[in-house]
């Protein structure tokens, strides 16, 4: 089966109904498409096919064929550097999904337009505040505040 | 140079947001094949007969007659078998293992076990069998409730959680040389170990435990992992390959552990203005089919039960019972949420049956610097459940709101919580945790059993170290949690790896700043030689614990929290929406004020979830929704805004005044979430508040005192 991988021409033999993200991970050895669920709920799988964000654990790779598929590998973007930053990654096992999901965003999203995008994208130990803060601005979404306790 | 007090970025940081990280199923060994576990399918009964419908050729089969040691899963009382051999306690008792190197091969084979079904206990309130019990007992209650004007009574109940990780557990087995590697997710590498050894039979240097970089835990990676660990290290040895024993999320949802269901009841005595007399509270916690970790959770949860208040006539008797369900086990706040959860959906009823003010109520009640709790013990000097209630409720504007929004559609409510930090009781000295430091060329490396589960154990500890050494943090390394090369520093769980493990590495930096004497590490190694410091847990001075008596210093020092809740409901659905929550918690000193934040970001969310969404629903025993499509968590679109405010105590035993944090943020949106629907006139009591609670549940009459209170 072939289709463009992170930019390169790919021949992958694998029957054509498994499931992409396998086919990523084994196939390829690209491991940094993570499976959370398995049923197309958590996002961790998320990956770009024709530059929209699918999960790729519902995709079978027939669907694929000379398609171009961008995993967080082939992936060119600060939005790394912004969610470390703010908190946005904690396990981490999700990251690499909430980074293509937010790849489609433009420039400055508002929150709303942060949440509604990764609404398919569950996290379970940042609360989104730290993804928030991160894609949308800590304008948008203002950091904690630490102040002394008055003791009485 | 500072680094403690700084936002510094997590060491692994850009590893795992750029897909680079390794966690577990991104392992692959030479010849490794893949693991699978038969189990159970009824709750109760006897295991008669199990026929392999398959071929065998090119499998390893494994059921508990491998078991070269004993058949346990050893933790606090050995009574759970790694495999079955007869009896039948639980749905999802694992039976047999099956190993092979095609994944569909695997999958695709069919056993049938042949069993005769017992009468199932389902109900914690009908089991014969408690795990333990206890007795925490202060003043004299029949005084207490003589000196009230007012009782008010009521029941509380919460019920399972799943912790939903998004990494779900995983294991690889490595064999050789008569020993066994094991890597995998999980919270605790010595309980592994210990828990290998007891199965396998094998001395302690023959088992090797490595925590790859886990993908979350919540406390669901505390003690299940010994289980699957001792699965596909059995599978190992059996077959002499690497096996991989990743679960697919509807069996680790099904089949491991869950917060324990609760049922609390209080009674409490209160004069006309506002002081609370007395509390009678009876915790009662289902622990399912063996006995985990349930003591310690009933031991937290009843230390818990009175909420952050002073009272001098207080009885709290706890049980946590065996029924024919998969084990509850660890979650975040362990036992505390539950209770909590009670304690201050109670206090709001108080203050509706004396018509006082819920703020004015909980000021006037509240546990102050040098008051004495239920079990005898002494506050310190940072106790700070006042501050954190006033910040809150200023930041919230809590009275304009609530004075607003009477008669709306919006509701506001608000909790006091708190939360001990580190091992109950006498656990800390029992534990015995070690830490050590050695001195490298550039700098220093840690070596410690605490985990990085994404909490910033790495990162947090790197900066104590830094701070005491005055270096740059990127010469602080964190060696690898492996049995084979760090210490024992106890379990990564009860908010206790900053506060505790910080604490030793605190101890080892100052000793190895004494001996450099202002030489550089690299000079230092060359003259002397290779240098490792290495200290134990001692308590802090003048702590004490009687675990007989439950009397004492039940922790070294607490954690304080006010969550303000604001909520819609929807008038067509019965949603309840969490709109804003604002979170005020006092954890002595923030080492890393963003991975602080984080904490209480997350366990919020987690608390939210918990609150309003989150539901295990079992049939005959057995998880009916275990799958992420109808056990939902939160999403970015059910979270709403968290305003996080940090006070600063510092606890003169902690590193730099920290105490702990992780945990606490999990008790107080429950009951912040009941009370602003109790603002709304909804008479709630449990959780989670689905809307079928909510269109069922009675209405609050403002004029009537609420059923349950007996005016004397």
């Amino acid at each position: 089966m072939r289709f463009s991988l992170n930019g390169r021409r790919t021949d992958v033999d694998a029957p054509p109904l498994k499931r992409l993200l396998d086919v990523l991970r084994e196939d390829c050895l690209l491991t940094g498409t993570k499976e959370g669920c398995g049923e197309g709920e958590c996002g961790a799988c998320t990956v770009l096919v024709d530059g929209v964000p699918v999960n790729s654990c519902l995709v079978p790779l027939a669907h694929v064929r000379g398609r171009r598929v961008t995993t967080i590998e082939g992936l060119r973007s600060r939005l790394p550097e912004a969610l470390v930053r703010e908190g946005g990654t904690q396990c981490g096992i999700c990251t690499p999904g909430v980074v293509m999901a937010a790849a489609t965003l433009g420039p400055r999203p508002t929150a709303a337009r942060v949440r509604e995008a990764l609404a398919g994208n569950l996290c379970r130990c940042t609360g989104y505040a730290g993804i928030v803060r991160a894609l949308a601005g800590a304008r948008a979404a203002p950091p904690p505040r630490v102040r002394r306790a008055r003791r009485r | 140079m500072r680094s403690v007090g700084r936002s510094v970025p997590r060491k692994e940081g850009l590893d795992k947001a750029r897909g680079r990280s390794r966690y577990v199923d991104d392992l692959r060994f030479p010849g490794m094949l893949f693991g699978r576990t038969i189990r159970t399918t009824l709750p109760a009964g006897e295991l008669l007969a199990v026929r392999l419908d398959f071929d065998t050729a090119g499998f390893t089969v494994v059921d508990h007659r491998d078991i070269p040691g004993r058949n346990v899963v050893a933790l606090i009382q050995d009574d759970q078998p790694c495999l079955v051999e007869r009896a039948i306690r639980h749905a999802e008792e694992p039976v047999l293992l099956l190993a092979h190197e095609d994944r569909e091969a695997l999958h695709a084979a069919t056993v049938r076990l042949e069993c005769r079904p017992a009468e199932p206990v389902l109900d914690p309130e009908r089991s014969p069998s408690a795990f333990k019990e206890l007795t925490i007992e202060k003043g004299d209650l029949a005084r207490g409730f003589a000196e009230a004007d007012l009782v008010v009574e009521g029941e509380y109940r919460t019920g399972r959680q799943e912790h939903v990780y998004i990494e779900p557990n995983g294991v690889i087995a490595v064999p050789g040389d008569g020993a066994v590697t094991v890597y995998g997710s999980l919270q605790c590498p010595y309980y592994v170990h210990k828990a290998l050894v007891a199965l396998l039979g094998l001395p302690h240097e023959k088992v090797r435990v490595v925590q790859t970089e886990t993908g979350g835990g919540f406390g669901g990676k505390e003690d299940y992992p010994s289980i699957i660990a001792g699965h596909a290290a059995l599978l190992a040895l059996k077959s002499g390959r690497p096996v991989k024993l990743v679960y697919d999320r509807l069996e680790d949802m099904a089949a491991t552990t869950k917060r324990h269901p609760s049922i609390v009841r209080h009674r409490t005595g209160v004069t006309r203005d506002g002081r609370i007399t007395a509390m009678e509270i009876d915790v009662l916690l289902d622990g399912g089919a063996y006995c985990t970790l349930s003591p310690v959770v009933l031991s937290r949860g009843c230390l818990h039960a009175t909420g952050p208040y002073r009272c001098e006539n207080v009885r709290v008797h706890g049980r946590v019972v065996m029924t024919n369900t998969p084990p509850s086990g660890a979650f975040r706040g362990f036992g505390a949420p539950q209770t909590v959860f009670a304690a201050e959906v109670q206090m709001d009823r108080v203050a509706e049956a004396t018509g006082l003010d819920p703020v004015r109520l909980r000021e006037s009640n509240a546990l102050r610097p040098g008051d004495t709790m239920a079990t005898g013990q002494r506050l310190g000097e940072d106790a700070s459940a006042l501050a954190v209630l006033r910040e809150a409720v200023l930041r919230s504007d809590f009275h304009r709101k609530r004075r607003a929004w009477r008669g709306t559609n919006r509701g506001i409510g608000l909790s006091l919580f708190f939360h001990g930090a580190g091992f109950t009781g006498s656990g800390e000295v029992m534990l015995a945790s070690r830490a050590a430091l050695e001195l490298r060329p550039r700098g220093a490396r840690i070596l410690v059993g605490s985990t990085e589960m994404g909490q910033g154990t790495r990162t947090t500890l790197a900066q104590i170290v830094a701070e005491v050494l005055s270096l740059p943090l990127d010469r602080v390394e964190v060696a690898d949690p492996d049995t084979a090369r760090v210490p024992d520093s106890g379990p990564t769980v009860a908010s206790r790896t900053c506060m505790v493990v910080g604490g030793l590495l605190k101890a080892c930096a100052e000793e190895m700043k004494e001996r450099l004497g202002g030489l550089s590490p690299a000079i230092y190694l060359k003259r002397h030689g290779p240098l490792t410091i290495t200290r134990e847990y001692a308590p802090p001075p003048g702590i004490g614990w009687d675990d007989a008596t439950y009397r004492g210093d039940a922790y070294a020092t607490y954690g304080w929290g006010c969550d303000v809740a604001e909520v819609e409901l929807d008038p067509v659905t019965y949603e309840v929406r969490p709109t804003r929550v604002t979170a005020v918690v006092e954890i002595g000193r923030a080492v890393n004020p963003l991975m602080a934040a984080g904490q209480v970001e997350g366990g919020t969310a987690q608390g939210l979830g918990y609150a309003l969404l989150e539901e295990v629903v079992l049939r005959e025993g057995r998880m009916a929704n275990a799958q992420l499509t109808n056990y939902l968590i939160p999403t970015t679109l059910d979270t709403p805004p968290v305003d996080v405010t940090i006070l600063e105590s510092p606890y003169r035993h902690g590193p730099f005044g920290a105490k702990g944090v992780g945990e606490m943020p999990m008790s107080g949106p429950g009951p912040a979430v009941a009370n602003a629907v109790r603002h709304l006139g909804k008479d709630v009591r449990s959780l989670p508040i689905t809307p079928e609670k909510v269109l069922e549940c009675a209405s609050l009459s403002t004029a009537d005192a609420p059923t349950s209170t007996h005016r004397r």
